[in-house]
This record gives structure tokens, C-alpha cells and sequence, in this order.
């Protein structure tokens, strides 16, 4: 287990280092940054040349990516072209994303799980036809449609809910755009675990639990469920950095301060600095999600070893 | 070409372009402790003063920052502030003398703070990008070169005589040079600014009428109210929330549901139900902004004879009042000159100087079109920058119009550029094939700041590389004319030529648009689209 | 590696390209491509193959048929537009903007006064298009580059597995805004390029993966044996059984892609003008939302259902595959 934690994390470093220079070059290819940066006039070439030698763009990109990596390894992330330090910007978007992640999860976890018990253990009856016609509906239409609808029925319309999240942003004002941010994946945590109960329920093992006349409760929660969540738990883990890295679209309409809005901004402005330390900050975590959902797996599933 | 460095293009809704205005001539009145909130944007630069050069910024500067002039909300013209009096004989050497003024961290403005300030803005190695507001002050060029390093720190031209007077030495004849220091780029700085740069840029300290008291980057910015403001346009309200929204539509939505009490531009599609849903708390006040369709006149395809023709015949193909209506719901008025209409008649604005050519003809577009060659290479393709405002409302709306009136479909495309960086990117480098969108707002209300910045030759903000001799001829008399109707006849005259060989399309004067909340009283906007929010009661 | 059929490497989903193409990966992986050969259950005599079993039960299925009904039809409205919409979508009256439906425009007019319906219908090939080739374009590089991964093994499936492991990484979204922003070219190859560069490692994945369970078949062995090249290998005996889930995914990722087109437009940087498409209109109609919600929901709609058409035709088509639900 140690030796594969060990290869497993040797094998991150070419992955990590190959995704931010690929980021690095994506970034490069938008273009100078200083021309926007003066209104819309040409900047002075005094202080555009400045601005170039500060920022290092007058370097050749590979240079510049070696200074930048150079810098990350030291804790500094860079400035945005605003005076203010990503790693500043950081701390405020991180926690915000987060919180709308983690609630996101949350309602993954609850309403999708649910649903998928509920459908799995009765497979062909209307409530299965339903609710697995509904998540063809919430997959199909883009995310932003939803939102926006969401956002006109429940926060102008009904009233029910603040059409935008407050600076603050407490989780309560994140349900809704949690759920919009999680849909999609929603839709495929009930169906996969529609699924994995259905296949399970025909194994041998809960044959053999009905049989001993375990009650029917016991056998769903102790024997089925726990067996078939663990494609359903592989999926959500694999899932919190696409919530993380995804939630441009929804930070957006509902103007979240989080990490989506300030790719969004970096994107609009070319602040490099910006883009590259945040993306930077995701590959992390995609990376040892995705290692800790395959350490998941042995846990879950005493038949795998890993070497 | 002097008065081209006073100048800057503004990206039209969304205006990026600084904004130092106020109120003048308060009286006090009732005083509040109420706070409201108001939409923003991300400032695009560190809050120092010469250093903001868009909207967003400028809309802190203005309500913590008082500069020796200051821009009069309703007319725009510059009266004397912090400025006892600015006085010169020959239109070169000024004596500016000072009130009794204060920071708000207790400490007085005195010459020097304004020298040290406009020292600090001028110097290249500070990086500041509004750094050609100094440009006629004498050793500008040693302080600030355009290429190499420079030789000098401070200006050689600012000198202080003692806490109240200072004097400043142009280095040439400007005689509207006293009009130009309501921009916050002039606006004095504490000591505080050179020995805590760092914490003073976390939370700047000025001497307007309100305090900052927190700023949460990239989220909000709240402002509390001075009590010991020593200026008349003491805040009526007890501070300012400013918050930050990606997208205008969504701070309407706000607004409308209760959650914010001041937004100041109200997007193009909500206008439709804007009166609906706010009744008479809406405003709708012109500004000093014109929207145009800027050609490349270095193309050849664009530059060749019977190249006006065309452009005339774009420009008649045209619907304003249709766009203006349909689109803009009266936030916009169909454009007859080049200018603006807050300009007032004294001030040089010209009704129906464009004559026909702005009327929408399409038989006669389609004539003049043809007589001059033909659309080069068959299609125009309008470019702007798809990621602020409602550029693309109007601009798919202007192509159908050509496209109607054509009679051809694809005579006319909009070109999307994904970030205004690249839009400004490719017209810094002459790249345009076709036409683009420019708008321009006014820095201060006269005939000759919507003219000489934008048509004569080799300005730097003339992005169409545009040259007429004749124009440039009658702009540099004008210039030199004292008697005013005089000059403004000259002034009308180049724009004639302007007119006469379609430099640019004129589109619409622009409005400034807002609503606010039950909670709010007495609010405005002022001629550069900006609330006046010191003088907004809460209730 | 693991020593059991559970790779972890395949619980590796991307980022961002919505859920359902990382899902349709882990399921589809679970397929067991069936050998090639008298393995069939029915009648003895004519031999039959797992694709014959699956056309045989997918002709039955009603899902499939209306899926494919569907499909046909916008193949047909893509190619033909005019059979079904008068008027060119490119034709508008700014005087009728935001107005309901009227004679000749069943699905009312948009803000710019454009016909809806007439646009909705022509919207349809790009949209169409840009599913079509995208799906394409990263089939054809991801099963190559899987597949030479997941035949070959060793160091260049190392390499080409990090490189996989290197394109996931990066958020599609965000990949799309960074590249996208900057092309000028109003044309449809930039958003189709740009899906192929970020999407390929999707299909690169489940290719090495059933290349890999397909190279440990018996035959391949025997071919092996006796002397075959490894083009002849890979090329008859192993990409006729590794095939079917790349298909399986490649469906629901075309709906996918049609969707991600329209978010890149809400986003600005999708496709321009004049090409007529429903991410075009759906981000064009997105702030007139409470004024004209018929502008919006009827290109959403027709995206909808589109999507649907493909994911759904993918489910059956894969229910019809898998060995373990017959």
C-alpha cells in the first residue's frame, strides 16, 4: 500500500507539472495584457515597456514558467494586475467555493442516493420511469438554462429565495445554487445507484440475507447499499474538482465571489497571474482526489490490493 | 495634439473611463446615518488615484478624494474645490492657492500634497497609467520618457511657495488647463500613500466626504460617512455599500427583489419593464457620451476614392431611431453631430450638423454604396468586445438594419472579440479589416475634447489613423482663438469636414440609466453617468 | 497496479466536460467486449455476434427507435431546412422584437425581432455539426492514442497515460474561455478543434481500457502465434471487439458536446455570427428571459431534446451490449 501511495504520488509530478505548463502556454496565446489594462486609449509605450519588464513579460515563456513554478514552490503566487496578491484573492475564493462545493455534495449525496435506493429496489414502476425520465430532462438541458430559470422562478417571481448570493455567502444562500451547480452529476449519482442496486439485488449474498428472513430494512441499509454505493462514492469523490473547476457558469448568475468568478475576471482581464495560480490550486486537488478515491477503493472493497 | 492626452475612449455601457465628478454647491441639509448599497465592478487597477483609469475605480476616487476643482453634477463645469483660486496671466505659469483642507486621518492638505501626488503620478517607475495627465507640466519628458530610463524625479515645472500656494509651469500656451484638475489623477495623497504604500492601498485614506472602512477585494467595498468632512458636500447618508456584480442583469434582479438600493446601469434587456417595476424611481439622464462606428482608414480596402461614399451609405443604412427605440428604450438618442448635447448650444453642440447622412435612407444608401465600389470585400464585419455591456444588442441590431436596407443578408456580421484586452490589442496594432465600435466620454464639456482626441492626425486616441489637413488646420486655430463663439465656429467647421468624408459613424447619445430602491431619496446622475452619492438620503 | 478488475485508473473522471461523459466512461467500461464467434445463446446453426444480439433487441426497443426517429429527423431538418421553415433566419425586424407568435412564426419573435422558429430549425445543422465532428475528431484521436497505449503497454503506456492523466486535468470550461477568447475566425473549427483537444482523453481512457482486456483473449493469443504483425493484431482481432464502448460513450458524448456549445456561447466565446446556432440564440435570449422567455426556451428545448435523442440512444445501445443484462 505504501510502495503504490509512494509511485502513485512520483507520478503526479509529471501530471502536475505538464498541466500547468499547458495552462501556462493556454494563457500565453490570449495575448499581451498590458493593452487592456489603460482604458481605451494605446497605453504610453514608457509604461507599457515597465509594466512588461515587471511582470516578466518580456521573458521568453519558458523562462517565465520557470520563475513562476520557481515562485509557487516559495508560496508566492504572483500579484493580479490590480496590486492585489493572488494568494489574497485566494483566501477569499477558496472558502466561498468550498462551502458551494461541499453543499453541492451534500445534496449529490442525499437526493441522489435516495433517489436511486428508491428507484433501484422498483425498477419498471411509474416512480422509476419518472424520476429517471426527470434525470434525462436536468442532463440535457445546459446549466446555465437551469440556472437562469431557477434564478427568475424562485428569486424574482416566487420570491422564495435572494436572486444572488451576498458577499458573505452563508450556506443557506448556496442551496439553490448548489443545486444547479450540482444537477448534472445529481442526475448520474441516481442513476448509477439505480443501477447498482438493481444488479445487486439479484446476487447471491442478498438472496441469502431475504432468506436467513433478515427484515427487509436490514437488508437494504447493511447488505445492498453498502455494497453498491461504492461506484456511487468512486464517482462523487472524482467529482469535487469538476464542482470546483466547473462552477464558472453558476458563480456567475448567482455573482458568487468564489473561484469561478475569479478565473472568469482573470480570463477577461488576461491576468495570468491570476488564471495560472488558480488552475494551479485545482490540478492539486483533482490530483489527490482522484488518489484518495482509488485508496477509497480498497477500503471499501477488501478485494483489492494494491502493490 | 496636446489636447489629445486629456482624453480617453469609454467602452460605452460599461464606460471604462476615469470619472471624477460631484455635486457642487451643497447646503448640507439634512443629515442621515442610513447606509444603502450600490452595484460595482472590480476595479481594474490599484486604487491610486493616477493609477484608475475606468469607471469602477473612479466611483471610489469620487466619493474619497476632493481635488482642487471638481466638476459641477448637473453642468459639468469645473469650479474651484479644495482650490482657493487658480490664477495665470499668461496661459503658461499658474499660482494655485489653497483652503484649509484636511485628510480624513487628521492631516492637513497642504502644496505639498498635491507636488508629492503629482510628482508620484508622473514618474514612470511608479507605473501609473494615468501618467499623460502630466504631460503639459514642464520636465514631464525627464520624469516620464517614452522610452529608457528616466532622468529626473520630480517635475521641474511644480514648485511649492509655502502650505497654501504652489505654481505650476506648462511647457507650452493651455489655456484650459484649470478645467482639467477635477480628474482624480490631480487629487492630493497623504504621506501615508509614500511610507504605508501597502496599507494604504488595502484601505486608501482621502480627503473626500466619506471614509473607507473595509474593502474585501474582488467582493465589496463599504464606505462610512466623514463627520469632520471640512468641504459644503458634507455625505447625506450615513455611508455606501459598494458591491461587486459580475453581471449587470443580475444587480437589476437584486434591486428588484429588495437586496440592493442603487444600480447604475440598468441592462438594455430590462428596460422594456424598467418603468413597470421602478415607476418614478427610475432615472434616465443624458451624458456626455457618443457611440460611434470607427473605420481603418489605414486599410486600403477603406482608404481609397470613393471610400466616403460607402461609409456615408453604411451610415444611412442605419435605423437609430428604430435601435434607439427597440433597443435602448429612449436610453439613447439618435446622434446629429459628433458631439453631445450636454455640451448645450453655447458650449458648441451643433443639432443636425450630419444632415441627411445620419438619416436612415436605405435607397439612397444603397446607391451612394455602389457608386463608391462596393462594401470591401463584400461583408462588414463590425468588431467589439463581447464581454461587457450590451454592445451586442446594438450591434447585431445596427447589422440587420444594413442588412434590411441592402437588401442582403450577410452584408453585415458582427465579429465578437472574446475580452476587451484583445479587442484593444488588435486596434493597438492596426489589425482591423473593418469597422469597429468606439464610444467616447467626455472629460470636461467642450466642442474641441470630442474632436481634436479622435480625428486629428496621429492622436492617440484616433484608433482609425483618420488624417485630414484641412481638419487639423481649422482644430489648431480654433485652439489659439480667445474669443469663444469664434473658436466654436472653427470647431464646427472641422467637424463639417469630419461629416463630409465619414470618418467615423456617428450612432447615439448615450444616457446615463439607473434605478434605485423605495429607501432612497434624491438621487441623480451626473453628465459622466456617475450617482451623486453624497447627496442620496436614506430613509 | 491493481491485481483486480477494478483499474482505478478508470475512476478517474475529468473535469468539467459534464458529468455525463465521466460517467458513461465508468459505466461503459464494465462492458466485457464478447469475442467475436458461435458464443451466442439462440439456435445453434448461423453464427451470431454480439452485434447481431444487440441490433436484434435494439429493433425491438421502443426507446431506441424514437431515439432514432429523432435522430433522423434533425439529420434530415440539418440538411434540409427549408423544407420545413420559410424565410431566411438571417432575416430580421426589429420591429417585431420580443413579439409572440404570430403568422409564420409559431415560436414568436426574439429581440432582435428574428424568427425563432425559422432560426430554431436552422440552428440545427451547426448545432448538429458541431456534435457530429467533435465526436469525430476525438474518437478518432483518443481510440488511437488509447488504444497504441493500452496495446502496447509499458513505457508508452506510462507516457501516454500521464499525458491522458495531463489534458484531464484542465477544466474544460475554463480551457474553452482561456482558448477561445482570442479566435477571431467565425467559422465552426475553433470550438470543434478546441473540443477534440480537451475531449480526447475521455475516449483515450476507455479505449486502452477494453484494449487492454481485449488483448487477453484467447484469439489474439493464438493470432499472436502465428506470426501475425501487431497492425494485423490491433487492426482485425482486437479493434472489431474493443469498439463498443467507444461507440457507447462517443453517443452520449455527442449530446454533451452540443450542449457544451451553447455554454461557450453563454460565456462569449462560442460560435459568431452569422452562423446560426441554438448556443448562439440560447445565449442571446438568456437576459430577455422575463420579457420573452419564448426566445430562450424554444432553442433550449430543441437542445434538449436533442441531447436527450443521443444520450438515450447511447443507454439503449449499451443495455443492448452488455452481455450481463441478457
Amino acid at each position: 500500500m505504501g510502495r503504490y501511495v509512494v509511485r502513485r504520488l512520483l507520478q503526479m509530478v509529471p501530471v502536475f507539472i505538464g498541466s500547468t505548463l499547458l495552462i501556462f502556454l493556454m494563457v500565453n496565446v490570449m495575448g499581451d495584457p498590458v493593452a487592456g489594462l489603460c482604458g481605451e486609449r494605446a497605453c504610453d509605450p514608457g509604461t507599457a515597456a515597465q509594466l512588461r519588464r515587471e511582470f516578466g513579460l518580456d521573458q521568453p515563456v519558458w523562462q517565465q514558467y520557470a520563475t513562476y513554478m520557481g515562485n509557487v514552490f516559495t508560496g508566492d503566487f504572483g500579484t493580479a494586475f490590480n496590486g492585489q496578491k493572488v494568494t489574497e484573492l485566494m483566501s477569499t475564493a477558496f472558502p466561498v467555493t468550498i462551502r458551494l462545493t461541499l453543499v453541492a455534495i451534500v445534496l449529490e449525496i442525499v437526493i441522489g442516493i435516495t433517489l436511486g435506493v428508491v428507484t433501484g429496489l422498483r425498477r419498471g414502476r411509474p416512480v422509476d420511469t419518472g424520476v429517471l425520465l426527470g434525470t434525462l430532462v436536468v442532463i440535457s438541458v445546459p446549466t446555465f438554462v437551469t440556472g437562469l430559470l431557477l434564478q427568475l422562478l424562485l428569486g424574482v417571481r416566487w420570491g422564495w429565495i435572494r436572486p444572488s448570493v451576498s458577499p458573505a455567502a452563508p450556506v443557506d444562500e448556496l442551496i439553490v445554487p448548489g443545486l444547479v451547480l450540482a444537477s448534472v452529476s445529481l442526475a448520474y449519482v441516481t442513476r448509477l445507484t439505480r443501477t447498482s442496486i438493481a444488479e445487486n439485488r439479484r446476487s447471491d449474498y442478498v438472496r441469502t440475507a431475504v432468506a436467513k428472513g433478515l427484515p427487509r430494512r436490514r437488508v437494504v441499509v447493511r447488505h445492498l447499499l453498502r455494497n453498491s454505493l461504492i461506484p456511487v462514492v468512486t464517482f462523487i469523490g472524482t467529482d469535487i474538482g469538476a464542482l470546483m473547476g466547473g462552477a464558472i457558469v453558476t458563480e456567475r448568475i448567482f455573482n458568487i465571489h468564489g473561484v469561478g468568478y475569479q478565473l472568469y475576471q482573470g480570463i477577461l482581464r488576461q491576468n495570468t497571474q491570476t488564471v495560472v495560480g488558480f488552475v494551479t490550486v485545482l490540478v492539486l486537488v483533482f490530483l489527490v482526489a482522484n488518489l484518495v478515491v482509488d485508496l477509497l477503493y480498497a477500503v471499501l472493497d477488501p478485494r483489492i490490493r494494491y502493490a | 495634439m496636446r489636447g489629445t492626452a486629456l482624453a480617453r475612449w469609454a467602452a460605452g455601457a460599461g464606460g471604462l473611463a476615469l470619472v471624477a465628478t460631484g455635486c457642487g454647491g451643497g447646503t448640507g441639509g439634512s443629515v442621515g446615518t442610513a447606509v444603502l448599497s450600490s452595484s460595482w465592478g472590480d476595479p481594474q487597477n490599484p486604487l491610486e488615484p493616477a493609477n484608475t483609469n475606468e469607471v469602477q475605480g473612479g466611483k471610489v476616487l469620487d466619493m474619497i478624494f476632493r481635488g482642487l476643482k471638481r466638476y459641477n453634477p448637473r453642468t459639468a463645469q469645473a469650479e474651484n474645490w479644495v482650490a482657493r483660486s487658480v490664477e495665470t496671466t499668461d496661459s503658461q505659469n499658474f499660482t494655485v492657492r489653497l483652503k484649509d483642507w484636511r485628510f480624513s486621518n487628521g492631516e492637513k492638505v497642504t502644496a505639498r500634497s498635491f507636488v508629492d501626488a503629482w510628482n508620484y503620478g508622473a514618474s514612470l517607475r511608479n507605473n501609473q497609467k494615468n501618467a499623460y495627465f502630466f504631460g503639459y507640466i514642464d520636465g514631464y519628458d525627464k520624469v516620464h520618457p517614452g522610452s529608457g530610463t528616466q532622468s529626473a524625479d520630480t517635475l521641474s515645472g511644480l514648485r511649492v511657495v509655502d502650505d497654501h500656494t504652489f505654481t505650476v509651469r506648462l511647457n507650452q500656451k493651455f489655456s484650459g488647463f484649470p478645467d482639467t484638475l477635477g480628474y482624480a489623477a490631480f487629487a492630493p495623497l497623504p504621506r501615508a500613500f509614500f511610507t504605508h504604500h501597502a496599507a494604504w492601498l488595502d484601505k486608501p485614506v482621502g480627503d473626500g466626504p466619506y471614509t473607507i472602512e473595509s474593502y474585501t477585494k474582488g467582493s465589496q467595498m463599504t464606505l462610512r460617512k466623514w463627520d469632520a468632512y471640512p468641504g459644503p458636500d458634507k455625505a447625506r447618508n450615513g455611508g455606501v455599500t459598494l458591491r461587486v456584480y459580475t453581471d449587470n442583469n443580475t444587480a437589476y434582479t437584486d434591486l428588484m427583489s429588495g437586496n440592493l438600493d442603487l444600480v447604475d446601469d440598468i441592462p438594455a434587456a430590462q428596460l422594456k419593464n424598467v418603468r413597470s417595476d421602478l415607476g418614478n424611481r427610475y432615472i434616465n439622464t443624458p451624458a456626455g457620451i457618443i457611440q460611434t462606428i470607427a473605420f481603418p482608414h489605414y486599410d486600403p480596402g477603406w482608404n481609397k476614392p470613393g471610400s466616403q461614399k460607402v461609409r456615408t451609405g453604411l451610415s444611412m443604412a442605419i435605423d437609430r431611431k428604430q435601435i434607439t427605440r427597440t433597443i435602448f428604450r429612449g436610453t439613447r438618442t439618435p446622434a446629429t453631430d459628433w458631439t453631445s448635447p450636454v455640451l448645450g448650444l453655447a458650449g458648441g453642440y451643433k443639432p443636425g450638423l450630419c444632415g441627411s447622412a445620419c438619416d436612415y435612407r436605405p435607397a439612397e444608401a444603397r446607391k451612394l454604396i455602389k457608386e463608391g465600389g462596393g462594401i470591401p470585400g463584400g461583408q462588414v464585419r463590425i468588431t467589439y468586445n463581447a464581454d461587457t455591456g450590451s454592445h451586442r444588442q446594438w450591434v447585431d441590431a445596427v447589422c440587420n438594419s444594413i442588412n434590411n436596407a441592402l437588401g442582403n443578408g450577410r452584408a453585415c456580421v458582427g465579429n465578437p472579440v472574446g475580452t476587451y484586452a484583445d479587442y484593444r490589442n488588435q486596434i493597438g496594432q492596426h489589425k482591423m479589416t473593418g469597422p469597429f465600435r468606439s464610444g467616447w466620454q467626455m472629460d470636461y464639456p467642450l466642442i474641441q475634447d470630442f474632436l481634436q482626441p479622435l480625428y486629428y492626425t496621429d492622436a492617440s486616441s484616433n484608433d482609425g489613423k483618420w488624417s485630414n489637413k484641412d481638419f487639423d488646420r481649422l482644430i489648431d486655430r480654433a485652439n489659439a482663438e480667445t474669443d469663444r463663439p469664434r473658436a466654436m465656429a472653427d470647431f464646427q467647421k472641422a467637424e463639417e469636414v469630419v461629416r463630409d468624408d465619414m470618418a467615423a459613424i456617428p450612432l447615439w447619445y448615450q444616457n446615463g440609466s439607473g434605478g434605485y430602491s423605495e429607501r432612497l431619496s434624491d438621487v441623480a446622475l451626473d453628465p459622466f453617468s456617475v450617482p451623486v452619492y453624497y447627496a442620496i438620503k436614506v430613509s | 497496479m491493481p491485481e483486480q478488475p477494478y483499474e482505478p485508473e478508470r475512476a478517474i473522471a475529468g473535469t468539467g466536460m459534464g458529468g455525463a461523459m465521466d460517467l458513461a466512461a465508468s459505466e461503459a467500461t464494465t462492458l466485457e467486449p464478447a469475442p467475436a464467434g458461435p458464443l451466442g445463446t439462440g439456435p445453434v446453426g448461423k453464427p451470431r455476434s454480439l452485434w447481431s444480439d444487440a441490433w436484434r433487441d435494439l429493433r425491438r426497443n421502443p426507446v431506441f427507435l424514437l431515439c432514432a426517429l429523432v435522430i433522423v429527423f434533425l439529420v434530415f431538418v440539418s440538411l434540409w431546412p427549408s423544407a420545413i421553415a420559410s424565410g431566411s433566419p438571417l432575416t430580421c425586424d426589429l420591429a417585431r422584437s420580443q413579439d409572440g407568435p404570430g403568422p409564420g412564426a409559431p415560436f414568436g419573435y426574439d429581440g432582435q425581432g428574428c424568427n425563432v422558429y425559422t432560426r430554431t430549425v436552422y440552428g440545427a445543422r451547426t448545432s448538429v455539426t458541431v456534435g457530429v465532428l467533435a465526436t469525430l475528431g476525438v474518437s478518432v484521436l483518443g481510440s488511437v492514442l488509447g488504444g497504441l497505449a493500452g496495446y502496447f503497454g509499458g513505457v508508452w503506456d506510462a507516457i501516454l497515460s500521464r499525458i491522458t492523466d495531463i489534458f484531464f486535468a484542465i477544466p474544460v470550461v475554463l480551457g474553452g474561455l482561456v482558448l477561445l477568447s482570442v479566435v477571431t475566425s467565425n467559422t465552426v473549427w475553433p470550438v470543434i478543434g478546441f473540443m477534440v483537444l480537451l475531449g480526447w482523453p475521455q475516449i483515450s481512457r476507455i479505449a486502452r481500457g477494453s484494449v487492454i482486456t481485449a488483448k487477453q483473449h484467447d484469439y489474439v493469443q493464438a493470432a499472436r502465434a502465428l506470426g501475425a504483425s501487431d497492425t494485423r493484431i490491433l487492426l482485425r482481432h482486437i479493434a472489431p471487439n474493443a469498439v463498443a464502448p467507444v461507440i457507447v460513450v462517443a453517443t452520449i458524448a455527442l449530446g454533451t458536446y452540443i450542449a457544451l456549445e451553447a455554454t461557450l456561447s453563454y460565456l462569449g466565446v462560442g460560435l459568431k455570427p452569422p452562423s446560426v446556432s441554438w448556443g448562439i440564440d440560447i445565449s442571446a435570449a438568456s437576459p430577455y428571459i422575463r420579457n420573452a422567455p419564448h426566445a430562450l426556451l424554444w432553442p433550449s428545448g430543441a437542445l434538449a431534446v436533442t441531447v436527450l435523442a443521443f444520450i438515450m440512444l447511447g443507454d439503449a445501445v449499451r443495455d443492448a451490449l452488455d452481455p450481463k443484462l441478457r
